[in-house]
């Protein structure tokens, strides 16, 4: 086998990735390189590596999916090996072989075996031929509507659609019964399409309550291959990770040992290179089933790096190299418990909807490792996944590694843009994950909304927060010592408080008939501490133009300050209805016309964030005036797109001489 | 500068006693300023009811928070409502003072409408022309929260209406001088007084609230028999859209003051303009002692300096020619950053302590330096000795200097303030920039005690010049009647009432407050203004 050395790597993706396969490339003495969109120019993955190739599309495509500019822009840094990362291209299997064409090294399976693994239908076909149980399903080539529904009928429901060729939990959907079917599978394919660049579904039949778990692989071109455990990915939202473990919990070590060494001997019989993972469905009677293969590197490899002590980037490159696995199964130990928590720009309490905006503070925590790109007034972009940062704990027991990411979420601060941050911590502390008991529907039935906000507090470090540059804390004397009646709106709460200063330096704060004091110890740079019956408080907080944004005691809220407000007028006289951006992204599709009636529940347009699609609906039967969306368009969470006119209200237009 | 040594006893019997009576003349002062407050929110459900601000309310929205805030002339009025001092509202119907809006200093002056729906109460007109004065002088934009049913004509003085023209000019002198006048018009502002908001160069309506008409519906149908609503005669809609008095309609209170904190910023009032920020020291020694260095007793002696090292950064301070009329004292220190030079008084002037100010005096003006008073002064010596030494020419020197110092000079009236000592100390009469009273201080032309022996000593010269004498129950009677008249107005509170200083201070607030005053007094300083040969003029 011919070793194929290089020195000067291409990175084609952006954030924690890019940052993370810089820092292996850098140790192992190579030149990195990466792609950036001209809006992440100063972004830290443009700014850490040797130079940053600024790819420019037309109307604001995603450059990381642009295979031919991605190309380009590796050639022109002269550029000898290209490393996807995970998402966008990297099981692309056509941009594998463009690579290859260009004469670039890609560091992956090759073209061919992507395109068998990554395929699901073929991927199960070739699990069944060597023996591993798999899911029941439908992976034919005849995508119509009607080949799905006859097939449907005969696996039964529930059923799983699932996009052929991706994964991420993009193009999945849950069908319970027939009718449901026609407008999943439409959906499905458009997520499909617009994430992989490739519409064919699968139907598999769906493992009620299972857990997720997988296993890591490696092979090189010199005929070794290796597992390294399994990891255990249960807690989803979407079909989308938040919090993976390895080694998986309740497994015994002879499971273990059976599910990892089936999953290489399928893989080994077609001679599998590179990094892979291996995906089960395991039920609850304890039996597994193959899902589907990534042929790539997962978002939670680190997790497999803590138990193992090895650097799977380091191997991936050496194996892209030719060199044969740096160790063999044996020597791979598996060591302790990690556990990770993918922190999302989301809010779990709106459905996990992806939030874009400005991260004014982002403070990591001091205790684990965390894998981010963020920094203070980094700016989260609708065109991108929702991950902002992993934070990885290891432990000698699980329950070790468990506490300790509860107290790095904990101390983490992340002020400016709704995050899971507290969400994760409450996921973490749940009695069923402690048990290890967690499986897919773990999210289902948890309570999404933290406890009722501290309004007192919140007037308190308002008041704080919007003191001037005067003022120094504690209070200086001779400040003024009306009662200030501040508005404020917390969760859609309206709340009025008089707050004030008093002659002994306490900030006391009145909300009808109770009153409550605190004695501010300092404020400065946005961190303030405070006291309240001799107990200390830590806030953060970021005030700007559209809120107050803290965290204090582990919770983060976010405040309108309505003190100098209008009275809130109704939208407009008459019952009219407006239909506004739900979220900042970009109207990928506009279905109704100016003028047109809508019915209750009829599409309007539907706006692509963060890889997902939000559809807007009528929420009022009438006409559709003052239509200002086209597709393309950029928008920001609460921008006005349209008004609805109930239908008693538009002028009869027989009427009009 | 060398440190200063203390000798004051802290712990001791008299220190404590002087604290306990300082304790309860400021707490006595408090209840008496917190009355108007009480009063005014009295009205809160009918505010409510209309969906308004309480007046304070307003004030503190219209505040930076946290910022520090120089209330002006809290206890005006005082006793002149009503002669019973147990219910006597102080505040004469105005909530004034000097303070931040957007980062900009303002004086700010509010109808406290909560009380006889916002009419001018007693001392209200001395008042509110203090407020103008303090602002014009140290060049301060002028905020109105205006709510007032104007004048009340139960208590008419023509004497007042003829003044009260002052009013209305000094809001045209200050807009011509430079200084933007801005009106939020909360309410009522009728009559005569609708040109408390027609004279302002910004104003602000509130829907359905402002009332700015010239006469009312009654009078209007008295006088011409047209029939109209107070709302088509004066209302926000009508002045904003139809005559132009309104520049901006708010829909309530808070949006108001949130446009009024708008059009602060958007002066940009302190571009280029506002002097460093320097670093100091706070008083090595405790500023609370404050309270307990001055004697009940104001004919006990106390030596100033004790007052000064609890005052001044880091407590230092050089003394200038100590060993000359070492009775007066002039020191140089600094407060809050701020050079400052300190006159104040260890015993009563003579010759030599008042050639010593004059000479000080002017030192600090070739300097630039600010001069603060600390009075506690008895007046000036009297008998032939001091006669023969030039006396009179040597206060008058020391007057003339107070009277033409090119500097700030700031008056704390901490104890005694006697005879020619009160003129000479820059009193109310001679302008000071600003004027503050510590609770204890006492005023008068001379001791009560003294005024009735000098009087009964004059009485009986005349009777014995008749061939009378004055029996001794007679001269009794006739003291205790003079004793009563002079000492019945020499303290804190009857002046303040009467607007004859600034307010009353708690000694611990005194060095903030110097350190407002002097800042207040260094932004005008440095402070060019765009002088218009008139006013602001509305279309």
């Amino acid at each position: 086998m011919t070793l194929t050395p290089f020195t000067r790597l291409f990175i084609a993706n952006r954030g924690e990735i890019a940052l993370r396969i810089m820092r292996t490339a850098r140790c192992m003495g190579l030149t990195v390189f990466v792609a950036t969109p001209p809006d992440e120019a100063d972004a830290p993955h443009a700014l850490a590596a040797d130079r940053a190739v600024v790819i420019r599309t037309n109307g604001g495509k995603n450059p990381f999916l642009d295979s031919e500019a991605v190309i380009a822009a590796a050639l022109a840094c002269k550029a000898e090996a290209v490393h996807p990362g995970y998402g966008f291209l990297a099981e692309n299997a056509d941009f594998a072989q463009s690579c290859l064409d260009a004469g670039l090294i890609f560091i992956g399976p090759s073209p061919a075996m992507m395109r068998q693994l990554g395929n699901k239908a073929e991927a199960k076909k070739l699990m069944q031929s060597v023996g591993l149980a798999c899911i029941d399903g439908y992976f034919g080539e005849d995508q119509s509507a009607a080949a799905f529904a006859s097939a449907a009928q005969s696996l039964g429901f529930p059923l799983m659609i699932k996009a052929a060729a991706g994964g991420g939990g993009r193009g999945m959907r849950l069908v319970t019964d027939a009718a449901a079917l026609p407008s999943a599978l439409a959906a499905a394919r458009l997520e499909a399409e617009a994430a992989f660049g490739n519409g064919t579904l699968l139907l598999e039949r769906a493992v009620i309550r299972p857990r997720h778990i997988e296993v890591q692989v490696f092979g090189d071109r010199h005929g070794q291959i290796v597992h390294m455990y399994e990891r255990d990915c249960s807690v989803q939202r979407r079909h989308q990770k938040l919090i993976e473990e390895a080694p998986a919990p309740g497994l015994t070590r002879p499971q273990s040992k059976a599910l990892c060494e089936g999953a290489i001997k399928a893989l080994a019989q077609i001679g599998y290179e590179g990094a892979g993972t291996m995906e089960f469905l395991l039920d609850a009677g304890g039996r597994s089933f193959f899902m589907e293969m990534n042929t790539r590197l997962q978002v939670e490899h680190q997790v497999t790096e803590m138990i193992t002590g090895l650097d799977l980037v380091e191997w991936q490159l050496r194996v892209a190299m030719g060199e044969a696995l740096p160790r063999k199964q044996t020597e791979i130990p598996c060591i302790g418990h990690a556990m990770e928590a993918r922190l999302c720009a989301e809010d779990p309490a709106r459905d996990f909807l992806p939030q874009t905006g400005e991260m004014s503070v982002f403070r990591k925590p001091s205790n684990v490792k965390i894998e981010t790109a963020l920094g203070d007034g980094a700016h989260i972009l609708s065109h991108y996944d929702s991950l902002i940062a992993k934070l990885l704990a290891q432990g000698s027991s699980r329950d070790e590694a468990r506490r300790r990411l509860i107290t790095a979420l904990d101390n983490t601060v992340a002020l400016g843009v709704a995050t899971n941050r507290a969400f994760l911590a409450r996921c973490l502390a749940d009695p069923r994950f402690i048990a290890g008991k967690a499986d897919t529907s773990f999210l289902d039935h948890f309570e999404m909304q933290p406890a009722a906000p501290d309004a007192f507090v919140l007037a308190m470090l308002l008041f704080v927060s919007k003191s001037g540059p005067h003022t120094g804390w504690p209070a200086p004397p001779l400040a003024a010592a009306f009662p200030v009646p501040l508005r404020f709106e917390c969760r859609h709460e309206v709340s009025d408080a008089h707050v004030s200063l008093t002659s002994d330096g306490l900030v006391r704060v009145a909300i009808g008939a109770h009153a409550r004091s605190f004695r501010v110890h300092s404020f400065d740079g946005g961190y303030g501490r405070f006291e309240e019956h001799g107990m200390t408080h830590f806030a953060v907080l970021s005030m700007r133009s559209d809120g107050l944004f803290l965290q204090y005691d582990g919770v983060n809220e976010t405040c309108r300050d309505l003190t100098l407000a209008p009275p809130a007028l109704p939208e407009r006289a008459g019952g009219g209805n407006v239909v506004r951006a739900a979220l900042g992204g970009r109207i990928i599709s506009v279905a109704a016309k100016e003028s047109q009636s809508v019915e209750i529940g009829d599409v309007i347009l539907t706006i692509e964030a963060m890889k997902m699609q939000h559809v807007h609906r009528a929420t009022q039967a009438g006409t559709l005036v003052s239509l200002r969306a086209h597709e393309g368009q950029q928008v920001a969470e609460g921008d006005l797109l349209a008004e609805i006119i109930a239908a008693a209200l538009v002028p009869d237009q027989s009427s009009t001489p | 500068m060398r440190h200063f040594v203390s000798n004051m006893d802290t712990e001791g019997a008299a220190f404590a006693a002087n604290r306990a009576a300082m304790l309860a003349l400021i707490e006595a002062w408090r209840a008496v300023e917190a009355r108007a407050e009480t009063a005014s929110h009295k009205a809160q459900s009918r505010f409510a009811a209309r969906g308004q601000l309480l007046p304070r309310e307003r004030v503190a929205l219209l505040l930076d928070q946290g910022a520090p805030f120089v209330p002006i002339a809290n206890l005006a009025g005082y006793g002149h409502d009503t002669a019973d001092l147990a219910h006597s509202v102080a505040g004469a119907g105005i909530i004034a003072g000097i303070g931040m809006v957007s980062g900009v200093r303002v004086m700010v002056s509010a109808s406290d409408s909560g009380i006889e729906a916002g009419a001018l109460q007693p001392f209200g007109l001395d008042k509110q022309l203090r407020v103008q004065a303090l602002a014009l002088e140290n060049k301060l934009p002028y905020l109105q929260l205006v709510e007032s049913a104007g004048a009340n004509l139960m208590r008419y003085r023509v004497g007042d209406f003829i003044r009260g023209g002052a009013l209305f000019r000094n809001l045209a002198l200050h807009s011509a001088a430079g200084l933007p006048v801005i009106t939020v018009t909360h309410g009522s502002s009728t009559a005569g007084g609708a040109y408390q908001t027609g004279l302002s160069d910004y104003i602000i309506m509130v829907r359905g609230r402002t009332r700015a008409f010239l006469a009312g519906p009654p009078l209007l149908k008295a006088a011409t028999g047209e029939i109209a609503t107070e709302e088509q005669l004066g209302g926000a809609d009508m002045h904003t859209s139809i005559s132009g008095l309104g520049d901006y309609l708010a829909e309530d209170d808070r949006e108001a003051i949130g446009i009024a904190r708008q059009i602060v910023k958007n002066l940009d009032w302190n571009r280029g303009r506002l002097p460093e920020a320097r670093c100091f020291a706070r008083p090595a020694l405790p500023v609370e002692d404050l309270v307990g260095l001055m004697p009940a007793d104001l004919r006990q002696p106390v030596d100033m300096r004790e007052i000064v090292a609890r005052l001044v950064d880091g407590s230092e301070y050089l003394e200038f020619s100590a060993r000359y009329g070492a009775a007066t004292l002039c020191l140089n220190a600094h407060i809050g950053g701020m050079a400052v030079g300190i006159i104040t008084n260890n015993g009563p002037l003579d010759p030599a302590g008042a050639n010593k100010v004059t000479h000080f005096i002017q030192a600090c003006c070739q300097a630039g330096t600010p001069l603060i008073y600390l009075q506690n002064t008895t007046g000036f010596f009297v008998g032939r000795a001091f006669e023969e030494a030039g006396m009179i020419k040597h206060g008058s020197k020391m007057i003339q200097a107070v009277a033409s110092a090119s500097v700030p000079q700031i008056t704390i009236h901490c104890g005694a303030s006697y005879g020619a000592g009160n003129y000479a100390m820059a009193g109310r009469g001679f302008a000071p920039r600003f004027a503050f009273s510590w609770p204890n201080a006492r005023t008068a032309v001379m001791g009560g005690e003294q005024a009735a022996e000098t009087m009964a000593i004059v009485q009986e010269s005349i009777m014995e010049k008749r061939g009378q004498k004055l029996d001794s129950a007679m001269r009794t009677k006739m003291k205790s009647e003079i004793i009563d008249l002079f000492e019945g107005q020499a303290d804190a509170l009857t002046l303040s009432a009467q607007v004859l200083d600034d307010g009353i201070i708690d000694p611990r607030d005194t060095r903030p407050m110097l350190i407002e005053c002097l800042r207040i007094c260094a932004e005008a300083e440095a402070r060019e203004l765009r002088p218009l040969p008139f006013s602001v003029a509305r279309p």
